[in-house]
């Protein structure tokens, strides 16, 4: 197999570059996990003040499963997350795709390589302030041991589904220069339906119906829901089912767009 | 009065120039009717499974709602495109130009940068305070809402003071252009009464980064739940900051040489 062999080259000399470039930016890795640690404590501290006055517990939350789920989507969410769709439009607007075009490998392989990189470096970080946050929040699991297995594979599923998704969205730069108003509406979305601004057992019915059969659930709220120990056994399988069609949806639009999206290119600034 | 008239050209100059691009005011206006819809449902949802947070009724967390975008807008207006600028030039050595004017340079550079399309985020801030204040009803007394703007007006000084002196240290530390990505992250926390937050935390956004007296102390003002003792301590902090952050801005131009000379 040559050409995995030389798939592997490619990405073992892209981490290597990545890890340079990162550690040449330490000041702002500051900053970003300033945001890492703030995020999960705005809504973690509202529900836990919402679960206090309702008795000790709102819809089989307790202030503990509050600061588990809120732990736990952190986790999730900052192993999932992609940022090529907010990037796009500067990266073709000022002509930076082309070299990326020139390479004789497929560009998304440059960016699944950062993204790897980048997760793998600030994870060293995520770790010690998942912990801060479920120790001073007193965080509470009821996770049993197969919960725990089950969860590994929903999250590199996620991590699949998410980066597809978002590489796809992130295609709208070739058709739209302006992308900031598109991406917002994707984040509102992410927002409500992925179970950011609470978890998806609290939001009312419509909502969760749509949330099923969006992908964005799948993407993030799904494998918190099993980190913690709240989904049975067909509901795990149900929800990998859903994981995997949703990828594979992803992946033929992804083909279908890009195709179409190359051909309208021209380069600027070249 | 010369001060004034500065102020007022340096707006015009930036208003003029963002006429230019009129879509943006679309793009704008379709990005903070979302951002304002987002923020609502969030109250929505969370008043879904209860009557109150912490204390606070649904009416008056959409008044801090209102303050939270309106004090966002006319940061986002104003201050933090102009400090952003100054950051730049003194990188760049453009400040040169500045200085050599004959005005005041801190009024120069506080304005020199105008967003006006923010101007959308301070009007529908505005439009829900005045349908918050609908709300509450004779809660908000005239004296509420005097001392509200009072307090709002002295919030926005402690703010402004807070920026500039964070830009002001690019004179020392010239690569720092992220420092306000620090100020836009705490803001956020904002979002929420500041009373919700652990001790450290509540602590952070009150004297670190003076979130606090920004937001959630002049809506505690509006429906009447501030003491007097806060409300003075607010004012006299508002003098503080502003008085101290002028001097800290003199100090620092002391260390300018010019990067371009």
């Amino acid at each position: 197999m040559p050409e995995l062999g030389r798939l592997r080259a490619v990405y073992a000399a892209k981490f290597r570059a990545e890890i340079a470039l990162q550690f040449a930016y330490r000041g702002s890795l500051v900053i970003w996990l300033l945001g890492l640690l703030i995020q999960p404590i705005v809504y973690l501290v509202v529900w836990t003040t919402v679960a206090r006055s309702q008795g000790g517990a709102v819809g089989g939350f307790r202030a503990g499963d509050f600061a588990a789920y809120f732990t736990m989507l952190m986790i999730v969410n900052q192993l999932t997350f992609t940022w090529h769709f907010l990037e796009f439009e500067w990266r073709i607007r000022n002509g930076f795709f082309s070299p990326l075009l020139l390479r004789p490998i497929h560009p998304a392989h440059n960016d699944v390589a950062e993204n790897l990189t980048f997760k793998l470096l600030t994870f060293t970080v995520v770790v010690p302030v998942a912990v801060f946050l479920l120790i001073s929040f007193g965080a509470t699991f009821e996770t049993q041991a197969w919960q725990v297995a089950a969860f590994v594979p929903a999250l590199v599923l996620a991590m699949a589904l998410r980066f597809t998704f978002e590489w796809t969205l992130a295609l709208a730069a070739f058709w739209i220069t302006r992308t900031g108003a598109l991406n917002q509406a994707y984040f509102v979305a992410m927002l409500f339906f992925s179970g950011q601004v609470a978890p998806l057992a609290l939001m009312p019915a419509v909502v969760q119906a749509i949330a099923t059969l969006l992908p964005f659930r799948w993407m993030v709220s799904f494998p918190v829901e099993t980190a913690l120990g709240r989904l049975g056994p067909t509901e795990v399988l149900v929800g990998y089912g859903a994981q995997l069609a949703w990828i594979a949806a992803a992946v033929i639009l992804l083909r279908v767009v890009w195709r179409a999206g190359i051909r309208r290119y021209s380069a600027v600034g070249a | 009065m010369r001060s004034l008239g500065l102020v007022w050209l340096s707006l015009r100059l930036g208003v003029l120039n963002a006429l230019q691009y009129r879509v943006d005011f679309f793009i704008q206006l379709f990005q903070s009717v979302i951002g304002l819809g987002t923020a609502l449902a969030a109250i929505a949802v969370v008043f879904s499974q209860t009557d109150e947070l912490g204390g606070w009724t649904r009416d008056e967390l959409v008044a801090l709602v209102g303050v939270f975008f309106l004090v966002g807008g006319l940061v986002n207006v104003v201050i933090r495109p102009s400090m952003e600028r100054l950051m730049e030039g003194v990188r760049l050595g453009t400040l040169d130009f500045t200085l050599t004017k004959p005005a005041d340079a801190q009024i120069l550079v506080s304005t020199r940068q105008v967003d006006v399309w923010r101007l959308v985020d301070v009007v529908l801030g505005s439009v829900v305070i005045v349908i918050a204040i609908t709300r509450l009803g004779e809660r908000v007394g005239v004296e509420h809402a005097t001392a509200f703007g009072l307090v709002l007006i002295a919030g926005m000084a402690i703010i402004y003071s807070f920026l500039l002196v964070l830009a002001t240290l690019a004179f020392w530390l010239v690569r720092l252009e992220n420092i306000l990505v620090i100020f836009a992250t705490m803001y956020e926390a904002g979002r929420w009464p500041v009373g919700l937050y652990p001790p450290w935390l509540r602590l952070a956004l009150t004297v670190v980064v003076p979130v606090a007296f920004a937001i959630t102390v002049p809506v505690e003002t509006l429906v009447g739940r501030l003491e007097p003792a806060t409300l003075v301590t607010t004012v006299v902090l508002a003098v503080v900051f502003l008085v101290g952050s002028r001097w800290f801005w003199k100090f620092g131009l002391r260390h300018y040489t010019g990067a371009s000379a």
